[in-house]
């Protein structure tokens, strides 16, 4: 700590929507959250399609600029909310005219293209469960994820298909339908595939959404535990709500705002807030096909007139390191709101934004399991460096500890570390994780969701993250399980054991490093290090494969039999491992 | 140095961050990053073992100028160039 706090002077011409805290908190009920929104007609339930695409569509805001899309090499295109409506609808039709049904699960695989909003939207209106991977994924963490949503259809492009995709098709019985996206706008007649663009052209542009119940499920997103295999968060119709409101009172959302979320749907920030609440808040929402480039980036910002953004804790360091000389090239006069999420914001961070900005980040919390930012920094509210901020209005947060019997109890004290604990109940709040009620009970005791996250708070109510409670590594921004690198890792026919840490890393926070023990007869070598390295890229994709993999005679092991991650941890560390019981898993 | 040579020493660090790829495939002018799985993480790996292996100074605000294999060549022949 011993950082000053921001004091927020509110001299922008907008006025937050959220400007005093403890009145908005009190003030808050979901119910009226719940009319902010329209509902399907005739009271037919709520569709998130119908919240951001439909309802605009047929309002004042028919015409309003809804997406823009930046493509990689520099072609734009517009979608107004109007002609968001007739694609989506197309694509609803698609779905209908292919026998996929309510609850079906429909799978997205692609990079930031429009096909991705669009199908999303469609699938949405269709009341199927939509469920998008991260397209830096490599084979194995597809097939994991497709096998346990059981996915009958995926949409993704032909080059992803044929790289990562065909080979995994005896794998998966239960997919029926692939519809590829053409590479460079042309057709496409892979086998055993559909042309997803001739599917559309001939699909009609009118649909009506069946009734949609709140409790309908609507989004599958996958994310990762310490053991076994990846969960599948289920989320349903009603968690627009969530999106809707924490768009407006997190991310400050006004009429007029340009806003960009640079994270991909991929993982949740990217749905819920570069999909969902930019459009139900009926603003234009930025997509940039792009991956991250300092300059790109500033130019977007400018170019664009992006008002709010809501960016990740690597991009900004990585911007740091560029400095803000760069930025001050640029003319980000119509930036008013920056934000954060994915690892906790290091103070330097949000105080470079103050300094080169003129802003501060403003760093929230959340996980896909809350659906929607849970705890945030606010427009009108002091910054305290380095602190989460406080709960959003209608979220309960509290500190806990397990009790012996099971039981919880709140930590009232303050500057006290604990358990960080919601108050179950809220419309983004998970309803189960898909196929495993078991796992999902025991993410509750005392009425509280228990989100395995370590925090603090402070005696003014704001909240500091401190660490995470089991061994799930968090690299850019990205939740990864050490277990599933694991188990890819044992495939390889050199390898007898392995254990995989996060490592500290000033950019990414952590990166994943694996330690490996050979068997009888492998001997370690330079060339079996990259052999090993590049058995676990072509698996697993980037994002997931370690970046360092380091040979051990022999793995330490609990007496159970468990590899000790901790203790490789501390030893990666520097840390004393002398008293070992404290290490050992739960 | 030879931009042959820097070009090996390219494709040579490629290789120990990659290694998966087949280097003989790279399209000298398309993006490194698409082409060989490289994530964000990767290409800063990419720039340290540079700046070991050529020791030439990479500021960060370049980086975008080295995002294609030609462009690291002509980037990096510059660079030892102007410091020899």
């Amino acid at each position: 700590m011993g950082w000053e706090t921001i004091i927020k002077s509110l001299r922008d011409p907008i006025v937050p929507n959220l400007l005093d805290y403890t009145q908005a908190q009190a003030a808050f009920s979901w119910k009226q959250a719940r009319r902010e929104l329209e509902g399907l007609p005739c009271g037919a339930g709520i569709n998130i399609a119908h919240e951001a695409v439909d309802r605009h569509a047929t309002g004042p805001l028919r015409n309003h600029l809804a997406m823009r899309w930046l493509g990689k090499s520099g072609r734009i295109e517009n979608y107004t909310f109007a002609e968001l409506q007739t694609l989506t609808n197309r694509f609803a039709n698609v779905l209908r005219s292919l026998d996929v049904a309510k609850g079906d699960r429909v799978y997205v695989l692609a990079g930031r293209i429009p096909e991705l909003y669009v199908t999303a939207f469609g699938t949405l209106k269709n009341r199927s469960v939509l469920c998008p991977l991260f397209s830096a994924f490599g084979p194995e963490p597809i097939r994991a994820r497709m096998a346990l949503g059981q996915a009958k259809v995926l949409i993704t492009t032909e080059s992803l298909y044929q790289r990562k995709v065909s080979k995994l098709r005896p794998a998966l019985p239960s997919l029926k339908h692939v519809l590829l996206i053409g590479d460079e706008e042309q057709r496409t007649c892979a086998p055993g595939t559909m042309d997803l663009h001739r599917l559309m052209e001939d699909a009609s542009k009118q649909f009506t959404i069946e009734p949609t119940d709140p409790e309908d499920v609507a989004l599958l997103h996958f994310t990762s535990g310490t053991t076994g295999t990846p969960k599948g968060a289920v989320h349903v119709h009603e968690a627009v709500v969530a999106h809707h409101i924490t768009g407006k009172l997190a991310l400050d959302f006004h009429s007029n705002d340009i806003f960009w979320c640079t994270a991909d749907p991929g993982w949740v920030t990217g749905t819920s807030y570069g999909i969902i609440a930019p459009l139900t808040n009926g603003i234009t929402s930025i997509v940039d096909e792009g991956e991250f480039d300092a300059e790109r980036w500033y130019a977007i910002l400018q170019d664009q007139k992006v008002s709010v953004w809501y960016t990740a804790p690597t991009a900004i360091r990585m911007m740091m390191k560029v400095g803000a000389q760069l930025a001050h090239k640029y003319h980000l006069s119509a930036l008013r709101f920056l934000a954060s999420v994915g690892e906790p914001l290091n103070p330097e961070a949000v105080v470079w934004g103050q300094e080169t900005f003129g802003r501060p980040f403003h760093d929230n919390w959340w996980q896909t399991e809350t659906g929607g930012i849970m705890i945030a920094n606010y427009a009108a509210m002091d910054v305290r460096p380095g602190s989460m901020g406080r709960p959003v209005p209608g979220i309960e947060a509290a500190i806990v500890r397990k009790t012996e019997e099971g039981k919880v109890e709140i930590i009232e004290q303050p500057d006290t570390q604990g358990e960080l604990a919601l108050r179950a109940g809220w419309p983004s709040m998970f309803r189960n994780y898909w196929n495993e009620p078991e796992r999902y009970k025991k993410c509750f005791a005392g009425g509280f969701y228990l989100t395995g996250d370590i925090a603090k708070r402070d005696k003014d109510g704001y909240f500091w993250f401190v660490g995470r409670k089991d061994d799930v590594i968090k690299s850019s921004g990205h939740l990864i399980g050490p277990f599933e690198v694991e188990s890819t890792l044992m495939e390889h026919q050199a390898v007898a054991e392995a254990g995989v840490i996060g490592k500290p890393d000033p950019v990414a926070m952590e990166v994943v490093k694996a330690f490996v023990s050979l068997k009888d007869g492998y001997t370690v070598s330079e060339a079996l290090r990259r052999e090993l390295l590049a058995f676990a890229r072509v698996r697993l994709g980037p994002v997931v494969a370690p970046k360092e993999i380091e040979f051990r005679p022999k793995l330490p092991r609990t007496r159970s039999g468990k590899i000790m991650r901790r203790l490789l941890k501390a030893e990666e560390l520097g840390l004393p491992t002398g008293d070992t019981s404290t290490l050992e898993d739960g | 140095m030879t931009d042959e040579e820097i070009r090996s020493i390219v494709l040579r660090v490629l290789g120990e961050i990659a290694p998966e790829a087949d280097l003989s495939e790279i399209k000298p002018d398309a993006d490194l990053r698409d082409q060989l799985d490289i994530d964000s993480m990767d290409f800063l790996n990419f720039m340290i073992a540079l700046h070991r292996e050529l020791h030439l100074e990479i500021p960060e605000a370049d980086y975008a100028k080295l995002f294609t294999l030609n462009k690291c060549v002509q980037y990096l022949a510059a660079a030892s160039a102007s410091n020899p």
